[in-house]
């Protein structure tokens, strides 16, 4: 759906060059949600803002579907933007216009009459829960509830893809979460695909399905958030799923890793551990997250004995728990 | 002594004067100023029709007209006047003058009004397809709408002050009237009375402008 590739993005001021983006490349597929992460600085508001094409690439590409839609004439640029909906951490509403008048904007500037517009902002507003509101003027709204108004507004071009930069980070925690189940409610009933920036790892396990970290202007890791977790080297499923606390580590004892996902296999693991190799598992720490709609979880185990186990690790590895020796 | 039922007639004109005067270089200040003002913020560096050479061409012009004493433009665009009026005596002739003095005073003031709106609103408008004019009339111009309202007042209130001005030199009005009865005839009650008619206008219209500005900001 969204494919970008050796995108670049350089801005001069003052004389210096600063390089947001440096190579990215990314692959969003139809009707993912797709997170990206990243420090302050790190070029997300860079990547969306040409992926909307309100910034045009130094480098690189954004294809759209297929179609290339960076270098495209005005008019043309202008009909591709319709076809990228973008939600904004400040909202950004029209304060001269109502409810009704924010998210009839983009049908008004498209020809849309009067009629037909107010149908559809009616139905937009209703799909928002906001349909109440219509006529108050942003001013009068709760921050949850411009950002409702900034998602229906974004929605009305009827866009294949919705871009959200920060879109839950000037709100609390509870309207964080209802916003973010509007935008996976959306994702699942109008198959809309979602590009989502946040520096919030809570909102990607809330909503993602694949995330990718950026650094400096660079893609450092990215995929499916299933694949990611289970990957025991992977940055981002240490932010995910922490290892949990263990114990203070100890010169007898080996400490081992495991990480359980829905892709691990079924059955009783740690009991045929214990069982086939004959030894004393014993769990010393753990946790369980809901990670893009799995349950997933890091277990950490201690082994009587410094070191060998060498079988017994093997059969973890076999039963895709992905053992990680842990050394003090 | 002063004789008051010859005398109200007269202020009576000159009143309609001014006020016309103002009116009708209100319109025309209007008319240019506004979308000079427009023009001046939209051609800025990183605007939305960036053209830096243009920019600094215009507010070259801009600063000339608005550090050019009003006294000094009056008599400078004697000329103007006589070619687009034909004559350079009374009420119309003063509106030239008036016009071109007030012009980049409310342009700077309309850019000013128009630099306050959040680019964050420019890019929303720009992100679900607006063209450069969509977002100047429909987003821009709307949302700065208060300010520019305010931006006017001010603009009327100076343009008042600048009548009683060019009606000293002949145009008229409550200024011309103020120097004929009470500074050549030593009627000073003629002069209190004119300037609280100014006052009087000035304070009405300030009202009505902050009111106005105040009905249109739903922020
Ligand atoms: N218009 C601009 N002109 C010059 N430099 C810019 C511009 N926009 C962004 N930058 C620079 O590009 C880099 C990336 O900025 P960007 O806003 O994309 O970061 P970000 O990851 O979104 O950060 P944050 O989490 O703070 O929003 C930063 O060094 C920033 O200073
Ligand atoms: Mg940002």
């Amino acid at each position: 759906m969204i494919e970008v590739r050796e995108l670049s993005k350089v801005y001069r001021r003052a004389g210096r060059e600063i390089r947001a983006l440096d190579g990215v490349d990314l692959t969003v597929r139809q009707g993912e949600v797709f997170g990206v992460v990243g420090q302050s600085g790190a070029g997300k508001s860079t990547l969306v803002r040409c992926v909307n094409l309100l910034e045009r690439p130094t480098g690189g590409t954004v294809r759209l579907d297929g179609q290339v839609v960076t270098d495209l004439p005005p008019a043309e640029l202008r009909r591709q933007r319709r076809r990228v909906g973008m939600v904004f951490q400040q909202f950004n509403l029209f304060d001269s216009r109502t409810v009704a008048g924010n998210v009839g904007y983009p049908l008004e500037i498209a020809g849309v009459g009067r009629r037909e517009r107010a149908r559809r902002v009616g139905d937009l507003l209703e799909l928002v829960g906001l349909d109440e509101r219509a006529r108050a003027f942003p001013a009068e709204l709760s921050g949850g509830q411009k950002q409702r108004v900034g998602i229906a507004r974004a929605l009305a071009a009827d866009p294949a893809v919705l871009l959200s930069d920060e879109a839950t980070s000037a709100l609390d925690p509870e309207t964080t979460t209802s916003i973010l189940r509007l935008l996976r409610d959306l994702n699942q009933r109008l198959g809309l695909t979602i590009l989502l920036i946040t520096h919030e790892m809570g909102v990607v396990k809330e909503i993602c399905d694949s995330v990718a970290l950026l650094r400096a202007g660079r893609v450092v890791e990215s995929g499916p958030i299933g694949e990611l977790v289970a990957r025991p080297d992977s940055v981002l499923a240490r932010d995910l799923l922490p290892a949990p606390p263990g114990r203070p580590a100890r010169e007898d004892r080996l400490v081992v890793d495991v990480t359980v996902t829905p892709a691990a296999a079924d059955g009783p693991v740690l009991a045929t551990l214990v069982r086939r190799f004959d030894v004393d598992v014993e769990v010393v720490g753990g946790s369980l997250e809901t990670v893009g709609g799995q349950r997933v979880g890091r277990l950490q185990l201690e082994l009587p004995g410094a070191g060998g186990h060498a079988e017994a690790l093997a059969y973890l590895e076999r039963a895709g728990l992905r053992p990680v020796v842990v050394t003090s | 002594m002063t004789d008051w039922t010859t005398l109200r007639p007269v202020l009576w004109e000159a009143t309609v004067e001014t006020l016309y005067m103002v009116a009708v270089s209100t319109v025309f200040t209007l008319l240019v100023g506004l979308p000079l003002g427009v023009l001046l913020y939209a051609t800025a560096r990183g605007r939305l029709l960036a053209a830096p050479a243009l920019h600094r061409v215009l507010g070259a012009v801009v600063n000339v007209g608005r550090s050019l004493p009003f006294i000094i433009l009056l008599v400078a665009v004697v000329p103007v006047t006589r070619a687009i009026v034909g004559t350079t005596i009374g009420a119309t002739a003063a509106v030239v003058p008036l016009t071109i003095g007030a012009i980049p005073f409310f342009a700077r003031l309309v850019e000013a009004g128009l630099r306050e709106v959040d680019r964050g609103k420019v890019d929303a408008a720009l992100a679900v397809g607006s063209t450069d004019w969509q977002v100047l009339s429909r987003v821009l111009v709307p949302e700065a709408l208060p300010a520019l309202v305010a931006g006017l007042t001010v603009t009327v209130v100076a343009l008042i002050s600048y009548s009683a001005m060019a009606g000293a030199v002949g145009g008229g009005g409550l200024g011309d009237l103020a120097i004929r009865y009470g500074y050549q005839r030593f009627q000073t009650d003629v002069t209190v009375v004119t300037v609280v008619l100014l006052v009087a206008i000035v304070q009405v219209l300030q009202f009505a402008g902050d009111a106005l500005a105040r009905r249109l900001s739903h922020r």
